[in-house]
């Protein structure tokens, strides 16, 4: 029960934290928010590569690679996207000639 | 490794993932705030590998590299118009890795013969629901977004009593997976719990999709957090629940940009399309269609100009085009800025990574509320494959479906020009008096095509 109280304390404080830190950002930004924030969410990352490494079982080993996989999409891509769009709304840049 | 500094380096992590959202306070910190996320991740994965319980790197190497492989490709090669869908793709991802997760704890548990407290169990459940919802409802948005299935709302008789019975049958089978202990139960509650996120997200249709990827978002944040329950494991719960917190401000923000609750979106039967609306009552002989010749010496003796961009603007990739009328604007001293609508588009902030692609720098992107009072100063206001969002009926009808939904007031502005392909509704399915106003030009046509011979005539003349 003890650690269940904690763990409920810190998922509490950090909604909180949450919603203090999101709503200063701008609109302009709301896509990368999503983007990154995203990204944050793949940090399920870490639950995945502990089950594909421990051996249990077949199932284990094959559910853990698929998980460790889409995870990985997830971080990898969720915060490379992000970058990219963020260094678009960086000043000064020169004209890009970036017709699609 | 001892646990304390395991643990240690993941509060580190969860620090930095903080600092990363706040970094996006600003577009000049942002880079950095997201590079320090990136980097609190990497400790979190590299710390984890140390852990004693693993005792064979191949699978998690072999993970790792399909995952690193097709994450950066996809970021590479995604064009920005295609924005929306891959971030609901990532974020099923995410999802479905929870689901996952949660149910390698559960196997884990039962191999070393340790019994699953009723805190891990329920959260294991929770997981595999919203995880599974999380998963299947992005790979539908996805393909909404991408064109792969009908981005009309598909709705049928008695779908939401198919929808509860669903959301009730993952219920059960979580209840029995709790009794029984037996792993075939969490199979039969994500699966149900599968076909949910797919009832779910079906009859959701097109400019409705930033709520729901919003929504998406907030689940994968939660999902993530039910598997911290399960492991016990804090950086877990604080980036699921900042995540979580994310995608419900943004869920709102949409929600109240629309003046609709998300009850209303996600079962209201919004956008379909709605037979016989009285057009030919609000256009009939009103609507004055113009060149481009016209509107070029129209915007020749602005002093202000305000451009209002929508998801037609990202359907013909016309930001490029955009961007050029805006430098040749401004090297005639005319004032140039843009209107942005929280809708526009199909994600949030959609349409400011549209322009900012094509180099237009930020302090002219303008929010709704900021721009919304300089209209009356406006000469001119070009609004390029927007609809809804303009139409002053949100204002004066309060039973048009877009009652009350506050809206970019174009109408306000000396002459509106509307670049549009045809007179054709928009979302809401309801005809737009602003094209039929005194005041208003219709440029029929694409909208890069059109802008292009814009600037063609202000370069001629």
């Amino acid at each position: 029960m003890d650690t269940f109280i904690s763990a409920l304390t810190i998922f509490v404080l950090a909604l909180f934290v949450g919603f203090e830190v999101i709503t200063k950002v701008p609109p302009i930004l709301h896509t990368p928010l999503m983007s990154g924030s995203n990204a944050i969410s793949g940090i399920t990352i870490i639950g995945s590569l502990i089950a594909a490494g421990a051996k249990y079982t077949t199932l284990a080993s094959v559910l853990g690679v698929i998980a460790v996989a889409f995870a990985t999409i997830n971080v990898v891509g969720g915060f490379l996207v992000t970058h990219r769009m963020l260094e678009m709304f960086q000043k000064p840049k020169t004209d890009r000639k970036s017709e699609k | 490794m001892p646990q304390a500094i395991v643990n240690i380096a993941y509060l580190i992590s969860a620090t930095l993932f903080i600092f990363a959202l706040k970094g996006l306070s600003h577009p000049r910190t942002a880079v950095r705030g997201n590079l320090l996320g990136a980097l609190g991740m990497l400790i979190a994965i590299v710390v984890t590998l140390m852990d004693k319980a693993i005792v064979s790197y191949e699978l998690i190497i072999l993970g790792l590299l399909i995952g690193a492989v097709v994450g950066t490709i996809s970021a590479l090669k995604v064009p920005m118009t295609s924005m929306p869908q891959m971030v609901a793709l990532f974020n099923g991802f995410g999802g479905g890795a929870s689901t996952l997760v949660a149910a390698l704890a559960f196997i884990e548990a039962m191999e070393l013969g340790k019994v699953m407290g009723t805190q891990e169990t329920v959260a294991t459940v929770a997981s595999g629901i919203i995880g599974a919802v999380t998963f299947w409802g992005s790979l539908v948005a996805f393909a909404k977004l991408e064109g792969l299935i009908e981005e009309r709302p598909i709705r049928y008789k008695g779908e939401h009593f198919v929808k509860v019975l669903f959301l009730l049958a993952s219920i059960v089978f979580g209840v029995i997976f709790g009794t029984e202990r037996e792993m075939n139960y969490y199979w039969y509650l994500t699966a149900s719990a599968s076909v949910l996120g797919v009832l779910l997200t079906i009859p959701i249709g097109g400019a409705d999709m930033p709520v729901v990827i919003s929504l998406l978002n907030s689940y994968s944040g939660l999902a993530a957090c039910a598997t911290g329950f399960v492991l016990n494991n804090n950086v877990l719960i604080i980036s699921g629940s900042l995540v979580g917190a994310s995608g419900i401000i943004l869920t709102n923000l949409m929600c109240k940009a629309m003046n609709r609750s998300l009850l209303n979106v996600l079962f209201g039967g919004f956008g379909e399309i709605v037979a016989g609306a009285d057009e030919d009552k609000v256009y009939g002989g009103k609507i004055k269609s113009a060149t481009p010749e016209e509107v070029a010496m129209l915007l020749e003796n602005a002093r202000r100009v305000v451009i209002v961009p929508g998801y037609g603007m990202a359907v013909s990739q016309a930001q490029f085009a955009i961007r050029d009328l805006m430098k040749i604007l401004e090297s005639k001293g005319i004032e140039v800025e843009f209107a942005i609508h929280p809708v526009a588009g199909r994600m949030p902030g959609h349409m400011n990574v549209l322009l900012a692609e094509a180099n237009i720098p930020y302090e002219k992107l303008k929010e709704m509320d900021e721009i919304n009072p300089t209209f009356e100063q406006t000469d001119v206001s070009i609004v390029i494959g927007a609809n809804d969002v303009v139409n002053p009926l949100a204002r004066t009808d309060s039973n048009s479906p877009i009652a009350g939904m506050p809206i970019l007031d174009v109408d306000k502005s000396k002459t509106v020009v509307v670049i549009k392909r045809s007179l054709a509704p928009g979302f809401a399915g309801i005809p737009n008096p602003l094209f039929a106003a005194d005041n208003t030009l219709m440029l029929f046509g694409d909208a890069k095509k059109m802008v292009q011979e814009l600037i063609n005539a202000l370069k001629e003349s």
